[in-house]
């Protein structure tokens, strides 16, 4: 049943809405969990569409062996992905970043409050992410260690590549994930993908690792797939980050989420006016390349890749 | 006046990014002021270029009093301002939410870093900025709660209003937050424009940092110096909410006293020119904020109000 989770009239002839799908199960015994699968926070991200509509059209098809009710919202920001803008259209602030809201703010902050209001009864909520568009991510799911405990049980569920458990940041209060955590619903972070693509192949990974966790809190009854073990780093210092040193052309010589060892080379930052070669990246550790540059042209400062610092040999 | 280059960064098909700095005076690191750090920060921009202009007079009249430094940086975003574009042109990140800055991180951290580390160390800092929600202030200067705050050096600006904002998440990753975590008392200055030059309000402002830089002892000014500052803390302003979508016709602007239950604005059908319902004053007092832009979303701020009682 498609419902209406938030809304707002718009000023000319049209209104914002923020939709659900509830999946319920055949027989409801009053009893039953709530999953729900939040994406579309930011309007450039859209790996999770195919999850929305893929778990969408199987657990419809398989209500028989539903046993808790899925909420699927594939658009908190509807404006964002219908103008292909990251953010919330006519409002400075990345709208990951005013949650939990504010029913006397923004319009932006309105529609978080209602958001929240409609997310807080959930059992289980899993935000799914992509990159932006300069970067590829393998697929992972990203733990505030003030959670940890709580959340990587879950998240080893979920069929992800990697588990990321990074330090707390107060500008991170401010998440809908951090909100939802705050409130007592346990609420997952995936990062996968790239901005503005879908990459099929994650988008069945996590579904994957969805209805395994569904089955594991007894809300689901159909066969799953086994699921992968992932890597968890626990530390900052357990990632080491590639910036360009300078503006280019970014060329990769590696591909995402290889082992790579230390000093093999990451790519070349190259300049099209000169024919020169700018710089000369190479790997400063051993590891797996889970973070990938894939948009080419870089300032001095560009993310270049992130990677798991791991022993190769 | 010593102009010099505090920051520069390469692009491919771009000139240098130059973050340009006007010294004035020598001696302690006193005061510093910047303007725009996104690109339609335009009146922020001409404040500063005012100032410099100012400044640069009282120096040549050997106003700028001994041991103490002036630093006025107009802009730290010329790519933006370039570009037509608010936030840095190539992520859409926003360099006033990137400090302290990371100078091994992304591009505009390291920005954020460059500049900071040649502001960090003055005694007082002054922001022109612009707020999330476009509209127009009553001119004021804005100080966040960090427990560093001084509210009495706040006044020597002697701008209408003081406000104190207590800050969110989101507000610590700002110069201003920042540099009150580095012990310089910090300040924002908001006037009624961003987009467009409004000579009136940069007068204005220009002349509340001269009483400031005067009352302090850095410059010789023969301006008025004693002005009142009424002190307001940002939860007694009084939200008034659109309630419905539309076209907005405001009746006040920004500074206008108005009355309990005096129509502020009306909301216009789109189609046909139907008033759709009127924004009225839920009390006696004075606009603060009002909403620049002519179409409106329901549940949104579009006035905030000081209440007489806070008068």
């Amino acid at each position: 049943m498609i419902e209406i989770a938030a809304a707002s009239k718009m000023p000319v002839g049209e209104s914002l809405e923020i939709m659900k799908q509830r999946i319920s199960p055949a027989t409801v015994t009053g009893k039953e969990k709530v999953i729900s699968i939040v994406t579309g926070t930011h309007g450039d991200e859209l790996e999770g569409q195919y999850v929305c509509y893929e778990l969408n059209r199987r657990l419809q098809n398989e209500r028989h062996l539903l046993k808790g009710f899925v909420d699927i919202y594939p658009a908190l920001n509807p404006l964002g992905i219908d103008s292909i803008t990251r953010g919330f259209p006519n409002f400075d602030l990345d709208m990951n970043r005013i949650f939990p809201g504010n029913k006397e703010g923004s319009l932006a902050e309105y529609i978080a409050s209602e958001i929240i209001d409609s997310l807080k009864d959930s059992d289980l909520c899993i935000d799914i992410h992509a990159s932006n568009i300069y970067l590829r991510e393998a697929p992972q799911v990203r733990i505030n260690e003030n959670v940890r405990e709580e959340l990587v049980p879950y998240a080893k569920k979920l069929n992800v590549d990697y588990i990321w458990v990074h330090g707390a940041s107060t500008v991170l209060e401010s998440t809908l994930a951090h909100s939802l955590n705050s409130i007592g619903v346990p609420t997952l972070v995936v990062e996968m993908g790239v901005g503005m693509r879908i990459t099929k192949e994650y988008g069945d990974q996590l579904i994957t690792g969805i209805l395994n966790l569904m089955k594991s809190m007894g809300m689901y009854e159909g066969e799953t797939e086994p699921v992968r073990k992932p890597y968890i780093s626990e530390k900052d210092e357990e990632v080491a980050f590639i910036n360009a040193q300078v503006p280019g052309v970014f060329l990769p010589e590696v591909s995402h989420w290889r082992l790579i060892e230390e000093g093999s080379l990451v790519g070349e930052i190259v300049n099209p006016l000169t024919g020169q070669t700018e710089e000369e990246i190479f790997s400063p550790c051993d590891g797996i390349l889970f973070t990938l540059r894939e948009y080419p042209v870089v300032n001095e400062g560009s993310l270049i890749a992130r990677i798991l610092r791991r022993k190769v040999k | 006046m010593r102009e010099e280059i505090l920051f520069q960064l390469k692009s491919l098909y771009r000139d240098d990014l130059r973050i340009n700095g006007f010294r004035f005076g020598q001696g302690e690191k006193t005061v510093c002021i910047v303007g725009s750090l996104r690109g339609n920060e335009i009146q922020q921009l001409y404040i500063c270029s005012q100032l410099v202009k100012e400044l640069k007079r009282m120096e040549s009249e050997k106003r700028i009093l001994g041991g103490r430094e002036i630093l006025v940086i107009p802009t730290a975003n010329p790519y933006s301002i370039n570009s037509g574009k608010r936030f840095w042109p190539a992520d859409n990140t926003d360099i006033n939410r990137m400090f302290p800055g990371y100078n091994l991180g992304e591009t505009t951290q390291r920005i954020a870093d460059g500049l900071f580390e040649k502001i960090k160390d003055y005694e007082y800092g002054i922001q022109f900025t612009s707020f999330y929600m476009t509209g127009a202030f009553l001119p004021h200067v804005r100080m966040m709660t960090t427990g560093f705050e001084n509210l009495n050096t706040a006044k020597k600006f002697g701008l209408p209003y003081v406000l104190k904002r207590t800050p969110k998440p989101y507000d610590t990753t700002t110069l201003n937050y920042n540099w009150q975590i580095w012990e310089t008392e910090a300040f924002s200055v908001y006037t009624d424009s961003t987009d467009q030059i409004e000579p009136e309000s940069a007068k204005q402002a220009v002349e509340s940092v001269l009483r400031f830089l005067s009352n302090i002892g850095a410059i010789r000014w023969d301006g008025e110096k004693e002005k009142q500052s009424k002190v307001i803390e940002e939860q007694e302003l009084i939200g008034i909410p659109c309630p419905e979508a539309g076209l907005y016709l405001p009746d006040v602007k920004a500074g206008d006293e108005i009355k309990k239950g005096q129509v502020l604005a009306h909301i216009l059908d789109p189609y046909t020119g139907e008033e759709i319902c009127k924004v009225e004053s839920p009390v006696n007092g004075r606009v603060f904020f009002a909403r620049s832009k002519p179409v409106t979303y329901a549940n949104t701020v579009i006035f905030k109000v000081i209440s007489q009682n806070n008068e």
